[in-house]
């Protein structure tokens, strides 16, 4: 099963603290190797915390740890990093910034 | 050996107020300090490091030359990053891009650049993080997470920090938080805002519409109701001294730079009513510091190009994103930033096909994929320069370690000096 959302990605605590230790490190790809959902959103879905999911945008594609979070329904977050920027455009519309929130996204459970 | 008043650098808080502690040479403890700040100095690199050519570490000369090489041979080489480095090392990249007639962008393209069209297009009515926290009785943040992003911003600066005419702190401040989310910032507003993502400008739209005294025919905008705008505009007339924070909800998102115009043109409107400000929240430690460098020396803030011996500004056209997506660099020089981490894959894999130097003391992915990685010192850590505050106020950057590593300003300097004899 599929469903459709809109991706927002973004800073975090965690991802800020963990780039100082290396982006090839294990803290560094916890810290941004995840997707977040509402609750009503994940049992739609009919997927578990912790289980992975395929993100697929316009642009890309990215597999991902599910996680619950305090969201809006239709609306799944992903912090920056390499795999947020494997779902996001480089069209910057004559500005220089991509648009790395508000995109079109699916999520597929795994 | 224990240091007061340590900036730290990471963040466009700059905080001045960290305690270090030193022995043999080596940080043992970082104390008021935030989770990000405290990693930052407890990881940074300052023991010796070679440079590296296609992996094989050289001596110093022969890392310049490669780096020089590099640059001369290329047709349209840029230079990239800025943000995490000094204003001096800024200045010299500058001197770079003219030598070379080289594109020089900051990581401020990818950040709050559409904040720059905004304010060029609109003025900025802002101030510093001083008459804030002394003066501020109404601070909303629109589309920003300081409490995860710049987490020592309430209490040093914005929402408890007390002040000559905030004496209480928080008890004297009324939070507004607008975002399309929950936050852990929004859990510590008195006040949230969720709007529908992409309808910024819409809302604000609506409060300015509201300010002229207009009837709106909705009964909700961007997925707010009217009555609360219509609260929220209260309060803003009606406060001593308020202020907008806006952050990346607002510039990544469709329309961008307009968002930034439509909200400050608001905060402007305001200043007929009540004192009223904003701020952009800047997240890399010196990105504020780039654009003021860039624009006192080339007139302009990023997205600069000097191919015809003179600079030029084009926002889309000499931006590092699309001078990547188009395949248009064929070679870059990366200061002090990770864009392979950072940019959309194309930019990315761009990058990764183009001969590439990387300044940095870290060993990031970018640099992974460099043909000449140049290791300098962590400028706020074994380097002391100059960094400018989200508002603007350039603060001393100390060393508080040493560091046999050279800066990224006289690394800079040595690659001036060997692509003039390079070209001569």
């Amino acid at each position: 099963m599929m469903s459709k959302f809109i991706l927002i990605t973004g800073r975090t605590a965690k991802q800020g603290e963990a780039l100082h230790k290396g982006k090839d490190s294990d803290e560094y790809r916890q810290a941004t190797g995840f997707v977040e959902m509402s609750r009503p959103d994940r049992e739609r879905l009919g997927v578990e915390e912790g289980q992975r999911v395929r993100v697929r945008t316009a642009f890309g594609e990215a597999e991902l740890e599910l996680r619950e979070n305090d969201l809006p329904e239709g609306m799944i977050f992903v912090p920056m990093g390499p795999m947020a920027n494997a779902l996001i455009g480089s069209e910057t519309r004559g500005t220089g910034m991509p648009d790395s929130k508000g995109l079109e996204a699916e999520v597929e459970p795994l | 050996m224990r240091m007061e008043n340590v900036v730290c650098p990471f963040c466009g808080c700059l905080c001045d107020d960290i305690v270090v502690e030193v022995e043999d040479n080596r940080i043992t403890a970082v104390k008021e300090v935030c989770s990000s700040g405290r990693s930052f100095f407890l990881s940074a690199h300052t023991e010796a490091r070679h440079p590296t050519v296609d992996g094989k570490e050289v001596e110093w000369p022969e890392g310049i030359d490669a780096a020089a090489r590099i640059l001369t041979d290329s047709a349209c080489p840029l230079i990239y990053g800025l943000s995490s480095t000094a204003s001096e090392a800024q200045r010299k990249a500058v001197a770079l891009a003219d030598v070379l007639g080289a594109s020089i962008d900051s990581t401020s393209s990818v950040c709050h650049g559409p904040t720059t069209i905004g304010i060029q297009n609109q003025g900025e009515p802002t101030c510093t993080l001083g008459e804030i926290k002394h003066r501020a009785d109404l601070v909303v943040f629109w589309g920003c997470n300081p409490a995860e992003a710049h987490m020592r911003h309430f209490a040093r600066y914005s929402v408890s920090a007390r002040g000559k005419l905030t004496p209480q702190g928080r008890r004297d401040r009324t939070v507004v938080v607008v975002d399309v989310r929950p936050t852990a910032s929004s859990s510590k507003a008195d006040f949230f805002l969720q709007v529908r993502p992409g309808s910024d400008y819409e809302v604000l739209t609506a409060l300015r519409a509201l300010l002229k005294d207009e009837t709106l025919d909705v009964t909700d905008v961007g997925g707010v109701s009217v009555a609360q705008l219509a609260d929220l505009l209260e309060r803003m007339k009606g406060c001593r001294f308020g202020v907008i924070f806006f952050g990346m909800g607002v510039t990544q998102t469709g329309g961008k730079h307009l968002n930034i115009a439509e909200l400050l043109a608001l905060v402007a409107e305001l200043n007929a009513h009540t004192r009223f400000s904003t701020m952009a929240m800047r997240g890399h430690g010196n990105v504020a510091g780039a654009d003021c460098t860039l624009t006192w020396q080339t007139g302009y803030p990023f997205a600069i190009n000097f191919a015809r011996g003179y600079p030029q500004y084009n926002p889309g056209e000499f931006t590092a994103v699309d001078m990547l997506a188009r395949q248009e660099a064929d070679a870059a020089l990366i200061i002090a930033s990770d864009p392979i981490s950072h940019f959309p894959r194309r930019a990315a894999d761009q990058l990764r096909r183009i001969p590439s130097i990387v300044l940095d003391p870290e060993v990031n992915l970018t640099a992974q994929e460099a043909q000449v990685v140049l290791p300098t010192a962590v400028y706020g850590v074994s380097a002391a320069g100059t960094a400018y505050r989200m508002d603007n106020v350039p603060l001393p950057l100390k060393r508080v370690v040493d560091s046999p590593q050279p800066t990224d300003e006289q690394v800079l300097d040595w690659i001036i000096e060997r692509v003039k004899t390079c070209s001569a």
